[in-house]
């Protein structure tokens, strides 16, 4: 079972690797976003420090909403899904690793140039490990909600518009508990704590029930 | 296996598929047992790759029940599909990975403790020997599909499903799939196939499944050409 979990994440991992653009696309997405925003409005210090925990977290949001819609469908075009479907294997194992191989590619670029985006927003450094911590936690729930919604709306006209749809509202949670968790970090930092708890709750519940749910969404998404 | 066993490897019970208000086939039945093939024929559109995708559990029959060795497919899940290798329309292969990396990906999937060395010699068996090392989108179609015939060499599954194989092979391609094909029934093995081509067996039997013309007119070997 192990051997064929890490069979599927290298293989994933391979590929990326093999066609990078897709991963930057993300990334850049991300850092130019959290770019706009100083431009947008101005540089005053204090309302760019209340602000920059949102910004990050929408733009970290966003980013990975973008990159959801690749999770299958390349799989599905090329017909590797449908074979996926048929290995003797528990489905949810296989959604499980591609999942995994989809945040390492999506969410912990992220997780790493968050500092330096951060700057831009004169976040002080306790305040910018949170932020990392919290990406850290919340990104991988972001990917495993996505992966749900990414098979339900496989091989559909306009899926895009529909997964966004269908997935943003799940993700306000982790957006006001992750950004929350930054922001009272700049006042008092061990207030942190019970964002950490609910957040690693989410992602506990997420690692248990996503992949499920994911796998029965792509046997109906393949009929 | 010496003799064919007296049960059907692959049962299917009055099964009845429709693709949106469309009744493909309705009541049909028939079984395939070992160390026989069963040749799926009918017009374009007439629901051959829905009968087929049906038979691997990748839809749901409208009616009906397949079964697999006596027990209901549904039920047995990923233990039938280790029983199985379809091998559809698409070809199911990474085009930027190379031919033994997708091979290597497929023989894990299949749980099959393959070396290199049997990825190699299929490879060169299927006639990509020099090949085995370039990204399979460099590759041409009739390659590309070579690529993911290599895995008929390799497997072990008793029952084959192949969705049109014989599709943009050149001829020593549509031959060598010819004695894959031979060989898998030889050794007791069992094939559904559709192609529109004939298909010849060393050894076994041959049933012809007529789609479209009537109903079903299972074993009937009638031409509807």
């Amino acid at each position: 079972m192990l051997k064929v979990f890490t069979c599927i994440l290298t293989r994933d991992l391979t590929l990326a690797l093999r066609r990078r653009t897709d991963v930057l696309t993300t990334l850049f997405f991300f850092v130019i976003v959290v770019s706009l925003f100083p431009l947008g409005v101005g540089s005053e210090r204090e309302m760019l420090r209340e602000l920059g925990p949102g910004v990050v977290w929408v733009a970290a949001l966003l980013a990975s909403m973008l990159a959801l819609e690749r999770l299958f469908a390349a799989d599905f075009d090329d017909g590797t899904l449908e074979q996926m479907l048929l290995t003797g294997q528990p489905l949810s194992l296989l959604v499980l690793a591609k999942v995994i191989a989809h945040w390492l590619l999506t969410g912990l670029p992220l997780v790493i140039v968050a500092p330096l985006v951060a700057m831009q927003y004169h976040l002080d450094p306790a305040a910018v490990w949170i932020m990392m911590a919290s990406l850290l936690v919340g990104t991988p729930i972001l990917s495993l909600l996505g992966a749900i919604g990414a098979a339900l709306t496989l091989g559909l006209r306009g899926g895009g518009i529909l997964l966004s749809l269908l997935i943003l509202p799940l993700y306000i949670p982790v957006l006001v508990y992750g950004s929350g968790a930054v922001s009272v970090s700049m006042i008092e930092i061990a207030d942190t704590v019970p964002y950490f708890y609910l957040l690693g709750a989410f992602l506990l519940m997420a690692l248990l029930f996503a992949p499920l749910a994911s796998a029965a969404a792509l046997r109906i998404s393949t009929e | 296996m010496s003799a064919p066993a007296p049960n059907p490897l692959l049962d299917v019970d009055a099964l009845t598929c429709r693709r949106g208000d469309r009744r493909l086939f309705s009541g049909l039945s028939f079984g395939v047992q070992a160390e026989s093939l069963l040749h799926v024929r009918g017009r374009n559109g007439s629901g051959k790759t829905t009968l087929l995708r049906t038979l691997c559990g990748l839809l749901r029959p409208d009616e009906g029940e397949i079964r697999w060795r006596g027990e209901n497919i549904r039920a047995l899940a990923e233990d039938y599909n280790r029983n199985l290798l379809y091998f559809g329309h698409l070809n199911g292969i990474k085009a930027d990975l190379t031919g033994l990396e997708n091979l290597r990906v497929a023989a894990t999937l299949d749980q099959d403790p393959l070396h290199d060395d049997d990825m190699l010699d299929a490879l060169e068996r299927i006639g990509l020997a020099g090949f085995e090392d370039l990204p399979t989108r460099m590759l041409s179609q009739g390659q590309k599909k070579r690529v993911a015939l290599a895995r008929l060499i390799l497997s072990k599954a008793p029952l084959w499903i192949l969705d049109e194989p014989f599709t943009a092979l050149d001829t020593d391609a549509v031959d060598l799939l010819q004695t894959l094909i031979a060989e898998h029934v030889a050794g007791g093995g069992a094939v559904v196939l559709t192609t529109h081509q004939e298909v010849a067996l060393t050894r076994g039997e041959i049933q012809r499944l007529t789609l479209g013309a009537a109903d079903s007119d299972v074993g009937a070997p009638v031409d509807v050409f």
